[in-house]
């Protein structure tokens, strides 16, 4: 009998400890897999900027034959890379700016103001992005060819203003959930009209958002392929480059501009980073409502 | 903005219009033109005839099953494989990230960039067939002397699924960081083992997050051709390759719009099922992030 009741006291005890030993192997084994999925995700990153400086042997650049700076100092050695980059800041700044513009008007309404189809309009918003980008490149075609109107540097700004704006309500909504409408409240206390009030307050409070979403636009312009190969016509674009040198020579030019590409938007996310963390510290100064 | 003001009730519909109209005329209507070009009849040569002309559909479907099973077949492993890597690294993130947690995040969508389509031929370069990856392999046996990893159904599953991962860790992330801890201490309080605790506490709440995570990767991984054209061989061809090139090799615009309306609705009866399971609010509320 106390032999039994003993040993119960000391089995929770030893169990908890092997559980210990079992955890803390756990843990390690996680952290493990963790970075192993890590490793997994920026492999590919760390070849293109290592192929960036080979010195390749024939029309591909697969196998590493030796470091060289030739490449880098002609990034746009290539003939039409240069103005296949220059059609894709283009698009992506234009359609940017007016994909940010309608998608931030719409999310203020969707947020701001109970109407009647709202649900419909949420869902229909969604609907873009739950439909293969295949699909919405092939029907945007159709369209075209439907009314017969040429393809080209028109119809892939079209293209990504449409696939864009679901991506800017979306982003700038969930922004806008939690905005306090008391500071609204205030300016017009104060004797501003609605305009100034939306100028001087609203906007600078939701300006994190609206960047936010405006970097995204870009980022996916700049990156679209699939879309733009049904409605480019003869338009190139980075991607598109890309895709067709895939097929007969991949110079390491291509990587050259994906690392700089690479850089550049880590530097911006970096800066945004920062620029949100200050926003941040200085909201905090804010004396608390009573 | 007088009139505004008196009217106030207009705003939301002024505000909503330019958008609206916008996705209707580019993305509503292109779908209606599409609809009537599956049913056209004729050639590129002959000229294209709208003629109610089911057959397109039926045809598609007889000739393209294997494409289009195999595309969901594909998206699904990768969704699979996506939630397998991915829901560990973000919980690792999220309950072991410390103050490293936003530079571990910045990490998770580095991937996005270099474009899909650099990264996609940098793992042509990793799977090259005298690459380091093959050799080592080979070296220890798990691959045969002339086996190869590019051109493999392994290779394409595999770039789908890189090519979405971020897509199912952040919103898988961002619904376990919002985990209320206080929750989990109250799963320990009342006698709950770890197990107990993650499984009845922080899967559930992770729910939502690993909802919207797999449609986020899946959606794309069925409709992708890229990593197929890239990494695989027409042995691995997905219906997206076949309407890409039924659409713009082969102006086969019949076949080619009956295809995307196939896979549209097959992609929306999977993205239904799911809402069904989980509720809308939910798939629009997470999907934010």
């Amino acid at each position: 009998m106390e032999a039994a009741s003993a040993r119960a006291l000391v089995a929770p005890v030893r169990h908890r400890r092997l559980l210990g030993a079992g955890r803390w192997l756990l843990d390690q084994v996680l952290n493990l897999y963790a970075a192993l999925a890590l490793l997994y995700l920026l492999l590919p990153i760390g070849i293109i900027v290592l192929f960036s400086f080979n010195d390749p042997v024939g029309r591909f650049n697969f196998t590493w034959q030796g470091f060289t700076l030739d490449n880098w100092k002609e990034p746009f050695g290539v003939p039409g890379l240069e103005e296949a980059l220059v059609n894709s800041m283009e698009i992506a700044a234009l359609s940017t700016v007016i994909a940010t513009a309608l998608g931030t008007m719409m999310a203020l309404a969707l947020v701001r103001y109970p109407f009647r189809a709202r649900a419909a309009t949420n869902f229909f918003i969604f609907l873009p992005l739950a439909t293969p980008e295949v699909v919405l490149g092939a029907a945007l075609l159709s369209l075209f060819i439907a009314v017969s109107y040429s393809t080209g540097f028109t119809t892939i700004l079209i293209a990504h203003v449409m696939f864009n704006i679901s991506f800017v309500v979306v982003t700038v909504r969930s922004r806008l959930i939690g905005f306090d409408r008391s500071l609204e409240e205030a300016a017009q206390d104060l004797g501003a009209n609605g305009f100034q009030t939306f100028i001087r307050v609203t906007l600078p409070l939701i300006a994190p958002g609206v960047l936010a979403a405006a970097l995204l636009a870009f980022a996916l312009s700049v990156d679209d392929f699939v879309i733009t190969n049904f409605n480019a016509g003869s338009t190139v674009t980075f991607p598109l480059f890309v895709w067709g040198a895939a097929r007969v020579a991949i110079p390491p030019q291509i990587y050259i501009i994906a690392t700089m590409i690479f850089f550049v938007t880590l530097v911006m996310m970096l800066l945004t980073v920062v620029q949100q963390r200050r926003a941040a510290r200085m909201s905090a100064v804010r004396p608390e409502p009573v | 903005m007088s009139f505004l003001q008196r009217r106030r009730g207009l705003l939301p519909y002024l505000l909503l219009a330019p958008g609206l109209a916008w996705l209707l005329l580019f993305f509503l209507v292109p779908l209606y033109y599409m609809a009537r070009q599956s049913l056209e009849e004729g050639t590129i040569f002959t000229g294209f005839e709208f003629a109610w002309n089911f057959q397109s559909y039926t045809d598609a479907i007889a000739n393209y099953d294997e494409q289009i099973l195999r595309s969901f077949l594909y998206g699904g492993m990768a969704t699979l494989i996506a939630f397998a890597i991915g829901f560990p690294l973000a919980y690792a993130i999220a309950f072991r990230g410390g103050r490293w947690k936003n530079a571990l995040l910045l990490l998770v969508i580095v991937p996005f960039f270099v474009t899909y389509l650099i990264r996609t031929l940098s793992w042509q370069t990793i799977l090259e067939d005298n690459g380091w990856v093959v050799n080592a392999l080979q070296f220890v046996g798990i691959l045969a002397d002339d086996g190869r990893l590019l051109a493999t159904t392994a290779a394409v599953v595999a770039g789908i699924t890189y090519n979405f991962l971020p897509f199912m860790i952040l919103p898988v992330y961002a619904s376990l960081e919002r985990i209320d801890g206080r929750m989990l201490e109250a799963g320990y309080d009342l006698y709950g083992t770890r197990r107990a605790v993650f499984t009845r506490v922080t899967l559930p709440l992770a729910a939502p997050g690993v909802v919207a995570g797999s449609l986020l990767t899946f959606i794309p991984a069925v409709g992708d051709f890229i990593n197929a054209e890239l990494l695989g061989t027409p042995r691995q061809t997905m219906i997206g390759n076949v309407i890409q090139s039924r659409y713009l090799e082969l102006t086969d615009y019949p076949t080619a719009a009956a295809l995307s309306f196939i896979l549209m609705a097959l992609v929306l009866v999977v993205v239904l099922i799911w809402a069904r399971i989980v509720g809308t609010e939910s798939l629009m509320g997470v999907e934010a992030r």
